[in-house]
């Protein structure tokens, strides 16, 4: 409680139910205006969005992390269905931080990027709604709240997919829909008899509240457990791990460009996210005892994503699958459970996002030159569209994990921890390093090296437009790539705490360091002075 | 003086971001001259580090600068930050000289075409991304390097990315270069978890004050030595190289010869210390497939008939003599072997561009002859680089072999006798390179007609040269000398080819200039040699007979045409053994098919089953809305069995 009463003083402004609010005020506008102002629709949504964005940066600004005791910053609580202890409780510490920014400087990005075809008013308006689930999904730390926004986020998803997206997308929106809806089914009934468990074990009413039911960790081991693999189902569709992805594919192929950029970039990271805060930090012992399980399914998932993106013939396709590969590193520094590991984690979901979602960008940039993402159809694009496919292979080359670029640090820091915890996984999920290379430059080589023949010779470079919107993530791409140290200090604070969480309540259970941090080796300073 | 190390790559470095920014506002020679601009200005800053360090007494050679922290995570920490020691200075020396000379080349050479900007800007980002690779003062810093150079050479590789061939080419290097990552990689992650840091000098101080196992640093050396596999060009990741003379000609001589490759090589020299305490099995490991690479490549270099693919392999047979060096613990030896490399590869490179170039773009040494008089300054530069490479005396490359030789004795002298039936056949095959290009007949004029040979095998991947787009027919070839920009450089290079020799001379302790100045990077790691004076006259002069032989076989081969060339050109050889084709055969065949197996199982299997159970439910579905067909009879009968059954259970519950 005493963290509550710290933080909110530190903050009167309400920061983190705006991040709510002003999205959802946004639909509802959007949705209103009159249908004569049809002009108006875009200007608003980007407004709102972009508001939401500066609230996202201050809020990064704000945030304290030298010196700061608390778990959680900007803490806001009010109370809601007080019969049931279900409360608007909303916090944010290092981990959701950069997830909380990467979605507020992704929406506006992808208004400016793309127009929907058509119905734009209810397209903004399911966007903007969209916006406000995952914001809330990131902000929770009521367990009722934080499964109202998971599920919010599916409706405005299906919408999407359903009414903007490509061929085959009713199947492809259907598809999205129930996969996730089955997976986070059995997740209510385990967040409830959490609720239930935790009020008869400690005594007193009953709580949804995260951080008390965390801390007190009152439920017996085998049936933490269980309840364990209710939350993990529900994220492990989200990210998805191996053999839950088939949705994936589908849904990011007949997506609009603006959902598959908001699906990759952010959605994904709803999976990812809760694994960490839900997994993690709410059932420390279960997820200790059931980590090789995730370990083997992440290396896993690097491979087996990899190898079959190769073999796309849709470069939308394609793209999806390297985002199974890539969250597959994302899922092994997760329960590598180690720091370097984890902030390693939280690091590559910002950097998936941005890479990602470039990437899905300018695939969409294609496609609206050409009309078709048959990787066969394309070829010696770079002839005609150097701009384009200089953005292209930055972006793929921070995708590969180049260092100096931004998918490398999280890369390297994942496989990093991971070595140190257990090494041959990581051994075996290093190869992931190669075949990321073989997938995109080959894809790369079919689509823009080789002779430009008829429609592929005559496309346009980038227009004003385009480049200006891209710039943005090519600027933090390099910028993570080569100063990633502000990103990683304000996580790592976080990141340590959940550590030490989880070697409090998990018996036996010692980081993973390596062997200077255990005192087995030394380093004889006075000598290392004088060698300088 | 040493505090400017920054500038050296801040230069290029400038020099990128300036032409990234002007983009095509410049026109041609104007982005070449700044890039040769920001060249020549590190070249410059590394002269003056150099001077300031030589003022220095020998034990404060060694100086660390710290920028800015770069990742630190948890107990993980690297800086961006430069170690600045006798070492890095020496790569620092010969890769901003070379590539001065180099970008003043390119200039001319790359006269014409259309992407001359974006060029310049490649050579610069490469050169930036080399010294950050050699100045790194922890091992991630040079992977940073590392990975920047092979980003590089892919772009530069696949640069007439028109060709599918060239694209080809830069893909299969970048890919192949990754799988000796993996073992860069891996050997990080190990040091990591046994010393707690990836520093260069924190490491060599852990292991000085600590008992590290044996097994582990020999791990550690496997790997590093899987990624400089890789980067070197080592037998069986050497496939890339060939291929990658599919860029520019500058290229290959910059990046393919002079430089990148031999980052592999410095790799194992900066962590000597780990490499002393390795088992002596791989060491000896690394010298073995360093000669062996040596003796394979030489023997394919035989058969060539493509100008560059000759030199391609001649520069893979090279770094196996550098790897052989490395293996057998004489750094100095392979450091200076590097440097004379460096000066006469680069110089045979621009030679033959300058050749492709004043030949319109023809590669075939079939269809070269006679070309001495109509291009005097490359010819006359071209036989220095031939003297030297093929280790004459007094040229550069005799004293560097030598010492390679002399410490492979010391290992082995099983090493030594392949050592030097490869040096038999570089003075052959380069023999053979010099006669069929610039004496005899000229056959250029035959138009049409692919020389003597049946198979036109190479010549189809030509394409080279900057200007080629005019290239026609060969029939209207009018051979000619390249401009100053080009031959300046050769020039250049040739002087440095035949003094080369000068830093490091066997004959006392005093004209081995090069030792001592290493001694602050070597750590007195050296392997010493255990061999008399008398040995060693011995050993260079039976070395020297091999050279006269190999020359004098050429010369007779192809000069005076008394043996019949087709004793030593055999198809095999040609084919380079067939291991690259096997390899893409597999590839293409069980390899692909294998990734062909895995896709058809996520869309059958997986997606199939996710498909299946909704076929399920809906089957079952349509099944069970049957029940429901409105009639009240039907529902009727169904509550009043419902009601019998609960009767039913409630019976036998109660009477037991």
């Amino acid at each position: 409680m005493n963290l509550i009463i710290a933080a909110s003083s530190s903050a009167t402004f309400p920061v983190l139910p705006s991040l709510l609010i002003v999205p959802t005020a946004g639909a509802l506008v959007v949705a209103f205006l009159p249908r004569a102002r049809k002009d108006l629709t875009k200007l608003v949504a980007v407004i709102f969005s972009t508001t939401t964005c500066a609230l996202s940066l201050w809020l990064l600004s704000d945030f304290e992390y030298e010196n700061h005791s608390d778990m959680f910053q900007f803490v806001s609580r009010q109370s809601w269905i007080s019969d049931f202890g279900i409360s608007w409780s909303f916090g944010v510490d290092g981990i959701s931080l950069f997830l909380i920014v990467l979605t507020g400087i992704l929406f506006p990005i992808a208004f400016l990027a793309v127009d929907p075809e058509h119905n734009d008013r209810s397209y903004f308006a399911w966007m903007l709604l969209l916006e406000a689930g995952v914001m809330g999904v990131f902000c929770s730390l009521d367990l009722i709240l934080f499964f109202l926004c998971f599920e919010v986020v599916l409706v405005p998803m299906y919408f999407l997919i359903s009414r903007w997206g490509h061929g085959n997308r009713s199947y492809a929106a259907t598809k999205f829909f129930l996969f996730t809806m089955a997976g986070s089914a059995l997740m209510l009934v385990g967040i409830i008899t959490v609720a239930f468990l935790h009020a008869d074990n400690v005594g007193g009413s009953v709580t949804f509240d995260l951080v008390e039911i965390a801390e007190s960790q009152s439920i017996a081991q085998g049936t933490a457990r269980w309840l364990f693999l209710t939350f993990a189902l529900a994220f492990a569709v989200k990210i998805p791990i191996f053999p839950l992805h088939t949705w994936l594919p589908d849904a990011h192929t007949e997506a609009p460009t603006a959902g598959s950029v908001i699906l990759a970039g952010v959605l994904l990271k709803l999976g990812t996210y809760g694994l960490i805060r839900f997994g993690l930090y709410l059932f420390p012992e279960a997820s200790h005892f059931f980590a090789p399980v995730f370990l083997t399914l992440g290396v896993v998932g690097i491979i087996y994503g990899a190898v079959v993106a190769a073999m796309q013939k849709d470069l939308k396709r394609l793209v999806a699958y390297s985002s199974i590969a890539h969250l597959g590193f994302i899922v092994l520094g997760t329960f590598a459970l180690n720091t370097e590991a984890i902030v390693g984690s939280v690091l590559q979901m910002v950097n998936h996002g941005i890479s990602t979602g470039a990437l899905f960008l300018l695939v969409g940039m294609i496609y609206e030159r050409r009309h078709t993402r048959q990787i066969d159809e394309l070829g010696g694009l770079q002839h005609s569209a150097p701009l384009m496919a200089g953005f292209f292979t930055v972006v793929m080359l921070s995708s590969i994990g180049l260092p100096g670029l931004n998918g490398f640090v999280g890369e390297f820091l994942i496989l990093l921890g991971t070595f140190t915890a257990h090494r041959w996984w990581a051994v075996v999920a290093t190869l992931g390093v190669v075949l990321a290379a073989l997938y995109l430059l080959w894809a790369y080589q079919r689509v823009f090296h080789g002779p430009a023949e008829k429609e592929n010779a005559e496309i346009t470079d980038l227009k004003t437009r385009e480049t200006l919107v891209l710039l943005p993530l090519l600027a933090l791409i390099v910028f993570l790539g080569v100063y990633p140290k502000p990103v990683i200090n304000r996580m790592e604070n976080s990141v340590k705490t959940l550590v030490v969480h989880i070697e409090k309540h998990v018996s036996g259970f010692e980081e993973p360091v390596n062997r200077h941090s255990l005192g087995e080796i030394k380093i004889d300073t006075q000598q290392l002075e004088e060698g300088h | 003086m040493i505090d400017l190390v920054w500038l050296i790559p801040a230069f290029p470095l400038l020099g990128f971001l300036t032409l990234i920014c002007l983009g095509k506002s410049v026109r041609e020679p104007v982005a070449g001259w700044l890039a040769t601009t920001a060249m020549a200005g590190s070249f410059l800053s590394v002269l003056i580090v150099f001077i300031g360090m030589l003022l220095e007494k020998n034990e404060n050679r060694q100086t660390v600068f710290t920028l800015f922290d770069w990742i630190p995570a948890g107990d993980f920490k690297v800086d961006i930050g430069f170690l600045a020691d006798p070492l890095s200075i020496t790569m620092c020396l010969f890769i901003t000289g070379v590539g001065t000379l180099i970008h003043l080349y390119s200039i001319g050479y790359m006269h014409g075409d259309p992407d001359f900007n974006r060029f310049f800007t490649y050579l610069n980002l490469f050169a930036f991304s080399m010294l950050m690779l050699v100045l790194g003062d922890n091992l991630l810093l040079t992977f940073l390097g590392w990975e920047g150079v092979g980003a590089c050479s892919y772009l530069l590789i696949s640069f007439w990315f028109r060709d599918p061939s060239n694209a080809t080419a830069g893909k299969k290097a970048f890919i192949t270069n990754r799988v000796g990552d993996w073992g860069f990689m891996v050997a990080m992650f190990l040091i990591f978890f046994n010393f707690g840091s990836l520093q260069y000098l924190e490491i060599f101080d852990i292991l000085e004050s600590n008992q590290i196992a044996k097994t582990t640093t020999t791990f550690i050396v496997l790997m590093l030595f899987v990624g400089a596999m890789g980067k070197s060009a080592q037998f069986p990741l050497y496939l890339w190289l060939p291929d990658a003379m599919a860029g520019p000609t500058p290229v290959s001589a910059l990046i393919h010869a002079a430089t990148m490759v031999t980052s592999g090589v410095y790799l194992l020299i900066r962590v000597n210390p780990i490499m002393v305490e390795a088992s002596t099995w791989s060491t000896g490991l690394i010298a073995w497939v360093g000669v062996g690479t040596a003796l394979f490549a030489a023997s394919i270099a035989v058969a060539q008939t493509d100008i560059k693919k000759v030199l391609a392999y001649s520069t893979v047979s090279q770094l196996g003599y550098m790897v052989l060096a490395v293996g057998c613990g004489a750094y100095t030896a392979a450091i200076f072997h590097m440097i004379t490399h460096a000066f006469f590869k680069a110089l045979l490179f621009l030679g033959a561009g300058s050749v492709i170039h004043g030949m319109n773009g023809e590669q075939d040494l079939r269809r070269y002859g006679g070309l001495r008089s109509l291009m005097p300054i490359t010819a006359g530069t071209f036989i220095i680089g031939w003297l030297a490479i093929a280790g004459v005396p007094p040229f550069s490359g005799f004293w560097s072999k030598d010492e390679i030789l002399a410490f492979a004795w010391n290992k082995s002298p099983l090493l030594w006798i392949v050592g030097v039936i490869t040096a038999l056949l570089t003075a052959f095959y380069m023999t053979r390179q010099v006669i069929l290009t610039f004496f005899g007949k000229p056959r250029y004029l035959d138009a049409g007609d692919a020389g003597d040979a049946g198979d036109a095998g190479d010549a189809g991947d030509a394409g080279d040269a900057g200007d080629a787009g005019d290239a026609g027919d060969a029939g209207e070839i009018k051979p000619h000398e390249s401009p100053w920009t080009m031959t300046l450089p050769l020039v250049a290079l040739a002087v440095l080819s035949v003094v080369g020799g000068l830093i490091q001379l066997p004959f006392s302790s005093s004209t081995k200039r090069l030792e001592h100045w290493l001694e602050p990077a070597t750590f007195h790691n050296e392997t010493h040699l255990h061999l008399s004076s008398s040995t060693l006259w011995v050993l260079a002069l039976l070395a020297l007979v091999s050279v006269v032989a190999g020359i004098g076989i050429g010369l007779s081969t192809y000069l005076k045409e008394k043996i019949d060339k087709q004793i030593f050109e055999k198809t095999i050889l040609n084919n380079a053994w067939n291991f690259d084709a096997t390899v893409s055969r597999f590839m293409g065949g069980p390899g692909s098919k294998a990734f062909a197996a895995v896709a058809k199982f996520d869309k059958q299997v997986i997606d199939g089953a996710v498909d299946g159970t909704g076929q399920i439910v809906k089957k079952t579905a349509s099944i069970l809305r049957r029940s429901q067909n409105g009639l009240v009879r039907t529902y009727a009968l169904g509550i009043g069995i419902g009601a019998i059954g609960l009767l039913i259970w409630f019976l036998t519950r109660t009477t037991i």
